[in-house]
């Protein structure tokens, strides 16, 4: 799934070095200490809250009561397939962009430390700062809409397309491929430049076209970064709240917006459902993880080498 | 650079630099009625507003921000060195359950597990505090400085440590003076995925939080509301500069790998 040591070092693998036990537990403890008890704690307290669990009364008081509000409110199905086209197309245009600008840049920028220091800026800016700056560019008083009014595009506001609060969630996959693509790109160039330009030197020797040289040589190198980081760009904008909250409609919620509005309702009965969402959530994002683990395995095996 | 290089070059500048072109205009902006692309009068009002009226509050945010970071970030890096080390170094039976284990929480959003603790977190008093808060930032920055860390590992040969133990180095002395400085450039970047992470976070501070600890976006969300725009948009840009900073101090250190699979 994830597989670190991409740098651009050679690798002194660590070929069957081995340790004590005792060492073992030293180094990992606090680790392990730290996801089993805070991480995977806080989901089965999530689960136990969700199943309505009252402090006292044992587990007899387990309900699937609240679990079944959320699944069986007609309002599930629309919130998830919202949720699944937002983080779907941000991922896909991400990646899409990414996959052209890596090349582009392993191609014409070769060593310019300007254009990576650039780059670099967004995977520091909060979700939260860029989705107030796309409020300020696209709403229908934004500074597009102005620049569209001042060359008489436009007459007036109103005329404007709706950008933000929209159906489409167009402001919301904005913000998610601004943020993205630089992450998956630096994913992406660091196998890139691992490459080299031998295969592809090969391959035009051989008159490879450059649509082959691209489908047969540079896409199955870069697919497992491209999987990997496109994955958990998908999984992060299926559980993000920030962005949709600001930049959503009220109707219908994204998933994590939804749950988080229950969970902090002033009735203390939405609660439960409110973490049946959240972890309704999780369910999804770790099925997808294991669906697409299968799914490239089974390509392997069938010989299909992306 | 070629004309194309060139052309990538400002398409990378002008896609970069958009979304703080509003905002700059924004904070400096007096008056600004649409449709003008332009402010009518431009001044320091938001700006004044920002370091003098409420200057206590976001100073306030902005060091209980910095601090909750620093924190996270710190103790991310002692659990995580150890950790990132026996997954890079060493072979067991059960690592891959491990590796998955301690690596699972990059991928799944803090969103459940922040609502399922907060009702146990009551119960210990560690809901509306600095120690709660932090407790749940190190639920997805440990996992990613164990990410990183493990990466670096990989790259490590520990044989230079066996020398320098042949030499008479204690085991304090072989961690500070042999290790730590060959791992450095990974420690770095984990030290600053963690903070980035933890800097940026919102809807975990609010839940564990409860509004009550008040860090910057948690304040940015609250000016929101309100509408006041300049405002808005001049604490958007305080939020942006320390991690701009953090990122320029640590470039040197980070050398050519750059902040690879920060997110």
């Amino acid at each position: 799934m994830l597989h670190p040591g991409t740098s651009s070092t050679p690798a002194v693998r660590p070929t069957g070095r081995t340790t004590t036990a005792g060492t073992l537990c030293l180094l990992l403890g606090p680790a392990l200490a730290v996801v089993l008890v805070l991480f995977a704690g806080g989901l089965v307290l999530g689960m136990l809250q969700a199943g309505g669990y009252v402090p006292g009364r044992g587990l007899s008081s387990l309900t699937v009561e609240h679990v079944g509000n959320v699944l069986l409110d007609s309002e599930l199905l629309r919130s998830f397939g919202l949720t699944f086209y937002i983080s779907a197309t941000s991922t896909l245009i991400a990646c899409l962009v990414s996959v052209l600008l890596a090349m582009a840049l392993v191609r014409l920028a070769g060593r310019s430390r300007t254009i990576y220091f650039l780059l670099q800026l967004p995977l520091t800016v909060p979700h939260l700062v860029i989705a107030i700056s796309v409020l300020l560019l696209l709403s229908p008083s934004g500074l597009i809409a102005r620049l569209g009014v001042t060359v008489g595009l436009i007459d007036g506001a109103s005329s404007f397309p709706l950008l933000v609060n929209d159906p489409l969630g167009i402001g919301i996959l904005a913000v998610y491929v601004w943020k993205e693509i630089p992450f998956i790109t630096f994913m992406l160039l660091a196998v890139l430049k691992n490459m080299g330009t031998e295969l592809l030197e090969a391959g035009a020797t051989l008159k490879a076209t450059r649509r082959q040289r691209f489908f047969h040589i540079t896409l199955p190198i870069i697919a497992p970064a491209l999987g990997a980081s496109g994955l958990i760009v998908f999984a992060f904008t299926f559980g993000a709240f920030e962005v949709p909250y600001l930049l959503g409609r009220t109707h219908p919620l994204l998933l994590p917006v939804w749950a988080y509005r229950n969970y902090s309702d002033i009735d203390l009965l939405s609660r439960p459902e409110g973490i049946a969402i959240g972890l309704l959530i999780t369910v999804i994002i770790i099925v997808s993880i294991v669906l697409s683990h299968l799914l490239l395995g089974f390509a392997r095996k069938r010989g299909i080498t992306v | 650079m070629n004309g194309r290089g060139r052309l990538l070059f400002w398409t990378i500048v002008l896609s970069v630099g958009m979304p703080f072109v509003p905002l700059l205009l924004w904070s400096f902006s007096e008056r600004w009625f649409f449709p003008a692309l332009w402010p009518q009068d431009f001044g320091l009002r938001a700006w004044g507003y920002v370091f003098t009226t409420a200057g206590s509050q976001i100073l306030g945010g902005l060091t209980t921000s910095c601090l909750l970071a620093l924190t996270t970030a710190a103790i991310s890096l002692l659990v995580g060195i150890p950790a990132g080390r026996a997954l890079g170094l060493y072979n067991f039976p059960g690592k891959r359950l491990v590796a998955l284990v301690l690596i699972m929480p990059i991928i799944v959003p803090p969103l459940a597990v922040a609502m399922g603790l907060h009702l146990w977190f009551i119960r210990l008093g560690l809901a509306e505090t600095f120690a709660g808060v932090v407790l749940i930032h190190l639920t997805f920055c440990v996992p990613y400085a164990i990410f990183v860390l493990w990466g670096v590992f990989s790259d490590y040969n520990p044989e230079i440590e066996e020398q320098a133990r042949t030499l008479g180095a204690s085991a304090g002395r072989v961690v500070w003076s042999v290790m730590l400085p060959m791992i450095l450039p990974g420690v770095t970047v984990a030290a600053l995925f963690s903070f980035l992470l933890s800097w940026s976070q919102y809807l975990s501070t609010l839940i564990i939080g409860g509004g009550k600890l008040l860090t910057l976006p948690i304040l940015l969300f609250a000016l929101m509301d309100s509408g006041d725009r300049p405002v808005a948009a001049a604490v958007s840009l305080v939020f942006v500069v320390p991690a701009f900073v953090a990122l320029v101090a640590s470039a040197r250190s980070i050398g050519r790998r750059g902040l690879q699979g920060v997110r």
